[in-house]
């Protein structure tokens, strides 16, 4: 007897369209990924529509409109695994930045007729709205991460993707630390593992896009970015970009104000 | 009177979410209407007090597939407001990330988004099952352009090695030198790729377009260069928003951009080759003869053989830049904050890409401007869906639904980049 075909949907909300670039981006392994299973909804990739109910949903993209509120509860019960892909479903992305700012400002400074424009005040997370089966993090995700995370749940047992942080990676690499070498601020101690530390392999401290690691201790990570002679406002900022609306990231950034 | 309704509620196999509705009444169109209903994210307000070396990786997450383009755009514009020149190696090696962009943003829209369209695929996925070998080519061809971005910009995706004033690290010579071995071997795949793609068959339509991209000085245009059209238009880039208004729409969220004096205009690979074909690599040149494409060429489905042109265009280039590189002595440049205003335009893949940044003496971004080639060509879109209908309305509503989609994908929309543009009020000349 054959295994019956395991069926994929791609859904795309309010992002950049990067993530799901990602699985495009797997050139060596898309025909095989395409072989295994049914990509049963995807639209960049194809019209057809196999209907649901779906294996494995991937999600990208955050919730920013009351349309999209009720889509995505139409997803998910139309989803037997459902798993957020990148900072903007994981977390509401770049754009929760207007969690802390008022939402009629931003519209007004970027159109000219606010009244058509229909979007909610803040920009949230998936989990927010629905249960998620798992979260893989990254602005962008690593496509590899990607792959693990797609063939562990056509195996069906839990994706192995590390939970620590990029200093991890950094030691894995056998990177010198480029904070305590250089002087050079970074995120790395704080920021969830899976982009294979390459900001500070390229010289650059890291700066967060793949979201608060698993218990991290921010007042010591600011307190090394403050030795490193950063100042509260950009540390600040730091802190609000890609991961905004990351609890650990945001409550730190509060302490911090300018 | 009769009416007829012509919609796609999702349009397939392009980049973002955008739906088409047309009216048909009378044996008249009476409406066209592209909605991009794609979230709006508001770009343009967050980057209001944030620190003018934050711009280029903020901007980048405005598209997931022009990422570099964002980049170069942004620091150029800070690099303008602060009176800097980066040295001729940054320069170069710039061009050789953008080139690897076009070449991964190219091969994906011709193998895996157009060819479809021409072959009577759903998608590249069921090509493939026909033509392994083609699709394998297509996807090889992009996995070389990628090869550029992680390198040069540590990876493929929201690179991380672009700063304003340079690089964070910059290669070795003998670093590059693996690029160049894939590059002959992807040279070789655009050529086989034009070939390819010009035996498709073409419908006849034309239309007599304003093409608006920058003008190569001795070089095909990526990075820099005046903004230029074949009527005339020849501005330097401080002065593009003088030139073109933007108007606001109900029914989408983005702007429709025009020529003030005129009406609407068509940016992306057709504009720029109509523009500069002289200027490109001699392969490029005689693989276009070759292919029977003539310098000047008004059919926008033909859009497929320049992509494939620019993709050879840029194997060629790229060889040359690793092949005269010689690493800058430091990966950047310093960039002090002035008060000022920065203008920068560069060739995304899509089209021109235009921003502007005001910042203060501490750096700190008061305003910031951005008009994305997809939003330039959004009337050109719907012109030329108004024109085809015209045309083809003895069609059944099936096959024009399908030719409207058709017209769509040939602009190789990128629907994340326009949903966010600049307030109409502020354009004033």
């Amino acid at each position: 007897m054959t295994k019956p075909r395991l069926k994929l949907a791609v859904w795309k909300f309010a992002s950049c369209d990067g993530c799901q670039l990602s699985l495009l981006d797997c050139e060596d392994e898309l025909l095989g990924v395409a072989d295994a299973i049914d990509i049963a909804y995807f639209p960049e990739v194809s019209p057809r529509v196999i209907d649901g109910p779906y294996d494995l949903s991937l999600v990208e993209g955050s919730i920013t409109t009351e349309k999209d509120r009720q889509r995505i509860l139409k997803v998910r019960a139309q989803s037997h695994r459902l798993v957020t892909i990148g900072a903007c479903a994981t977390s509401g992305g770049i754009q929760a930045l207007r969690n802390f700012s008022d939402i009629d400002d931003f519209v007004a400074v970027v159109y000219a007729k606010p009244e058509y424009i229909d979007t909610l005040a803040t920009s949230t997370a998936i989990s927010d709205h629905v249960p998620v089966d798992f979260e893989l993090r990254g602005c962008p995700i690593n496509k590899a991460q990607l792959l693990e995370v797609i063939l562990a749940f056509l195996a069906d047992r839990r994706p192995n993707i590390p939970g620590h942080s990029v200093c991890v990676e950094c030691k894995l690499k056998q990177n010198i630390c480029i904070m305590v070498a250089q002087g050079t601020p970074c995120l790395g101690p704080v920021t969830h593992a899976g982009c294979n530390a390459i900001c500070p392999s390229y010289n650059r401290g890291c700066y967060g896009c793949y979201g608060p690691m698993e218990m991290p201790n921010m007042k010591a990570m600011t307190g090394w970015l403050t030795a490193t002679g950063m100042v509260s406002r950009d540390i600040q900022r730091i802190l609000q970009t890609f991961y905004a609306n990351a609890e650990p990231f945001h409550e730190e950034s509060t302490r911090h104000d300018a | 009177m009769t009416r007829r309704e012509i919609s796609v509620d999702y349009i397939a196999r392009v980049e973002g979410e955008g739906a088409l509705k047309i009216t048909i009444s009378n044996g008249a169109v009476e409406n066209v209407e592209l909605k991009i209903f794609e979230p709006p994210r508001f770009f343009e307000a967050f980057l209001r007090g944030r620190d003018f070396r934050e711009a280029p990786d903020i901007t980048a997450r405005i598209c997931g597939i022009c990422p570099v383009a964002y980049q170069m755009s942004a620091v150029q514009a800070m690099e303008q407001a602060c009176g800097v020149e980066v040295p001729s190696p940054i320069r170069d090696l710039r061009r050789l990330l953008y080139c690897g962009e076009w070449i991964e943003s190219h091969a994906l829209h011709i193998y895996m988004l157009h060819a479809p369209d021409f072959l009577g695929y759903e998608g590249a996925i069921d090509m493939a099952k026909d033509m392994p070998g083609v699709v394998e080519r297509g996807l090889q061809l992009k996995k070389v352009g990628n090869k550029i971005m992680s390198l040069l910009g540590g990876r493929e995706i929201h690179p991380i090695n672009v700063k304003v004033g340079g690089f964070y690290k910059t290669p070795t010579r003998k670093e590059l030198e693996p690029l160049a071995e894939s590059m002959k071997w992807a040279r070789d795949a655009a050529i086989e790729t034009v070939r390819w793609v010009s035996q498709f068959d073409f419908p006849a339509h034309e239309r007599d377009y304003e093409f608006v991209a920058l003008r190569g000085d001795g070089e095909y245009p990526l990075g820099d260069g005046r903004i230029a059209s074949n009527r005339g238009l020849d501005i330097s880039v401080a002065e593009f928003e003088k030139h073109v208004s933007e108007d606001q729409v109900p029914y989408s969220n983005a702007l429709h951009a025009r020529i003030k004096a005129r009406d609407s205009y068509l940016v992306g690979p057709l504009a720029r080759y109509n523009l500069n074909a002289h200027q490109l690599s001699p392969l490029a040149r005689a693989t276009a003869k070759e292919a029977g494409l003539a310098d000047q060429c008004r059919n926008l489905a033909q859009s497929i053989i320049v992509r494939s042109i620019e993709v050879l265009y840029a194997c060629d280039e790229a060889l040359r830049i690793i092949d005269q590189y010689s690493p800058p002595s430091e990966p950047s440049v310093s960039v002090e904050p002035k008060v000022a205003i920065g203008y920068a335009c560069t060739e995304a893949p899509r089209g021109i890409l235009y921003h502007r940044y005001q910042i203060d003496g501490e750096g700190t971004i008061q305003d910031a401007v951005i008009i994305p080639p997809t939003s330039q060509n959004q009337l050109s879109i719907e012109q030329d869906l108004r024109a085809l209908i015209v045309e083809e309305i003895d069609l059944d509503d099936e096959t024009l639904r399908a030719l409207c989609e058709r017209t769509i994908r040939s602009y190789d929309p990128c629907i994340s980049c326009a949903t966010h543009f600049l307030k109409l009020d502020r354009v004033e000349c």
